[in-house]
């Protein structure tokens, strides 16, 4: 198990660092760079201003210095100019995390048994019900779900603020709205993973053996029916990282999605590349969490 | 094509008189008694002939504004109401229902030109080339993608076309994997090596035999494609990232109702509506071609 955890994590690094490179290149050349947005800068004052960021020197210090700011945060932002990146990452992330773990939450709490209870008996009421309400999650994304939410609950009923996050009444919409629609992924996955394993001849040996229905489910079938899900837990990291842009917006909420959006508007160049490359490596260890788990529940993976 | 066919099991005696079935007409059998499947199809494609026809089907200009009448609720003159600069909601849904469904159908297009050429190329020659370009796809899948698209608007200053095109670059992966899966196991079928015994032109081969029975894997994925790239594009112009004022697409349609929904619930509703109906129907239309082409079973 840890010679499969460190090939894996040796094979993240060159991603990662292709990650880096891309995302230096993509900024470093954005037309215009960015300070052209306010209007005609004396040139010397742009020398000095190039100076300041390091944008005079040579491409390979330049990227060099690139790399080095990923790891220190050091990098000073634009817009908010007496802040580096790594004191927004710092202070935003944490909001973001929040959302997103209680989304996650939320997302296994509803999916996992609806999908199981649809898995029960296929093609019945118990069946299509939940499954035709993860439909509608599927295709309700969190942009339309969002608003309808705060206009139904927050201003037709008044139970909660249209937005921030300052009470724990404020985590409510939010969370719910981005893990519903996960949810709706996770029933699906589940279903399909319940389905698959059911039919196998293992199950019906645990059944001709006399197990109840209970511990077919908790003991034989759970293990192989949930491998989809947990495959699933890294393309949910990058949906929630991307969701939390749109739920972060919505909802006003003062978290890293909010920042890197405003960044991309304001072309606070060190910003983006900073969050970008941020989000990656999020996105990587999840995929990693998931490569491992996948090991532990199923020996054939780490044969490999 | 139906003597290529794997899945046609030989007649029995029999039903030898009968007239053979070929696998479109055995899917075109099944899809017809899928009834949500059918809807859904009339739906999307009563919808984009409506917003292809819209100049004509609509009185008002998308960006006719009439200030002194601001924002009305749906009537006998504007049957969606009108936004806060006054334009005509109907107009503006068609006219975003172009942008959005034409995103859909070009950025679609481009995965699907990469993704089959790769995959195909990728299947069919096999070996040490295979593996190499099977592992770039790998490497490409782990990377944050949605991101990348992001950046690329910083870049590309938000030009329409480049903007589809960036969605479509991002989208082939999928389409890669499941075309190159689908040849490398054709290519080792018993009528494959027949049409090689029986000095058939590779040429020939391809165009005969692989193409037609690679067709109904790409189909369902491309009809599924479709509502993920919409998606893609709806998200960024909700983001204020894809489409620019005075142009409309659902996405930025909905951003605009959203920041307005307290005193206007039309100009929230309306898109969000369009939009979704579009999302279901194109999935729905997604899983009865998988159905129908039974693409799922066909692998085994």
């Amino acid at each position: 198990m840890a010679r499969f955890l460190l090939i894996r994590l040796l094979q993240t690094l060159p991603v990662l660092w292709a990650v880096a490179t891309l995302t230096f290149f993509m900024v470093r050349f954005a037309p215009g760079g960015p300070f052209t947005a306010e209007k005609s800068i004396p040139p010397e004052i742009l020398k000095r201003l190039e100076a300041h960021y390091g944008l005079d020197k040579p491409l390979s210090v330049q990227y060099v210095n690139f790399l080095k700011s990923l790891v220190t945060g050091q990098q000073p932002s634009i817009r908010h100019s007496n802040r580096t990146v790594g004191e927004i990452i710092r202070e935003s992330f944490p909001v973001s995390l929040e959302l997103g773990a209680w989304s996650l939450l939320i997302a296994l709490a509803i999916g996992l048994p609806a999908g199981m209870l649809a898995a029960q008996k296929p093609n019945s009421a118990q069946d299509y019900v939940p499954m035709s309400a993860a439909m509608v999650g599927v295709c309700l994304p969190t942009f339309v779900l969002g608003p309808m939410v705060v206009l139904f609950f927050a201003l037709k009923l008044g139970w909660f603020h249209t937005s921030g996050w300052n009470t724990p009444g404020d985590r409510v919409l939010p969370a719910l709205t981005l893990g519903f629609h996960l949810a709706a992924y996770v029933a699906r996955l589940t279903r399909g993973g319940m389905l698959e394993v059911m039919g196998q001849d293992f199950i019906r040996t645990a059944r001709a053996k006399g197990a109840s229905g209970l511990r077919i489910l908790t003991r034989h079938a759970l293990r192989g029916g949930l491998l989809p899900v947990v495959t699933f837990l890294g393309p949910a990291a990058a949906g929630l990282i991307t969701g939390s842009f749109v739920i972060e917006t919505v909802f006003n909420i003062p978290g890293l999605g909010k920042y890197f959006v405003g960044s991309v508007f304001d072309r606070d160049i060190p910003v983006v590349g900073g969050t970008v490359f941020f989000f990656s490596a999020i996105i990587l260890f999840f995929n990693l969490l998931v490569d491992v788990a996948q090991a532990w529940l199923n020996p054939k993976v780490r044969l490999e | 094509m139906t003597a290529s066919d794997p899945n046609v099991t030989s007649p029995s005696p029999a039903t030898a008189i009968e007239a053979g079935h070929s696998l479109w007409q055995d899917a075109w059998a099944r899809l017809r008694k899928n009834k949500l499947a059918l809807a859904s199809a009339f739906i999307v494609t009563a919808l984009g002939l409506l917003c292809v026809a819209a100049p004509w089907v609509s009185p008002h200009a998308y960006d006719a504004q009439d200030l002194a009448l601001g924002a009305a609720p749906p009537s006998t003159k504007h049957w969606l109401g009108t936004d806060h600069l006054g334009r005509d909601q109907f107009t503006r849904l068609l006219y975003g229902g172009r942008v959005s469904l034409m995103v859909g159908a070009c950025a679609t297009a481009v995965a699907l030109t990469i993704g089959l050429l790769y995959g195909a190329i990728s299947g069919f020659i096999g070996g040490k080339l295979d593996a190499l370009m099977m592992r770039l796809v790998d490497i490409l899948y782990a990377l944050p993608f949605t991101l990348f698209v992001i950046l690329l608007t910083v870049w590309l200053g938000r030009e329409l076309w480049l903007l589809f095109a960036a969605i479509g670059a991002v989208e082939w992966l999928t389409m890669a994997r499941i075309v190159r899966g689908q040849v490398a196991s054709l290519k080792r079928m018993e009528f494959v090596e027949a049409a090689h015994a029986l000095g058939l032109r590779k040429r020939r081969i391809i165009l005969r035999h692989m193409i037609p029975n690679v067709l109904g894997p790409v189909i369902v994925y491309t009809t599924l494609t479709v509502p993920a790239v919409m998606l893609l594009e709806a998200f960024l112009s909700f983001l204020g990232l894809g489409v620019q004022p005075p142009m409309s697409s659902w996405g930025s349609m909905i951003k605009d109702g959203a920041d307005r929904m307290e005193e206007y619930w039309w100009m929230l509703v309306f898109p969000a509506g369009a939009f979704s109906a579009t999302l279901f129907c194109l999935n729905f239309l997604g899983d009865g071609l998988r159905d129908a082409l039974d693409v799922r079973a066909s692998k085994d």
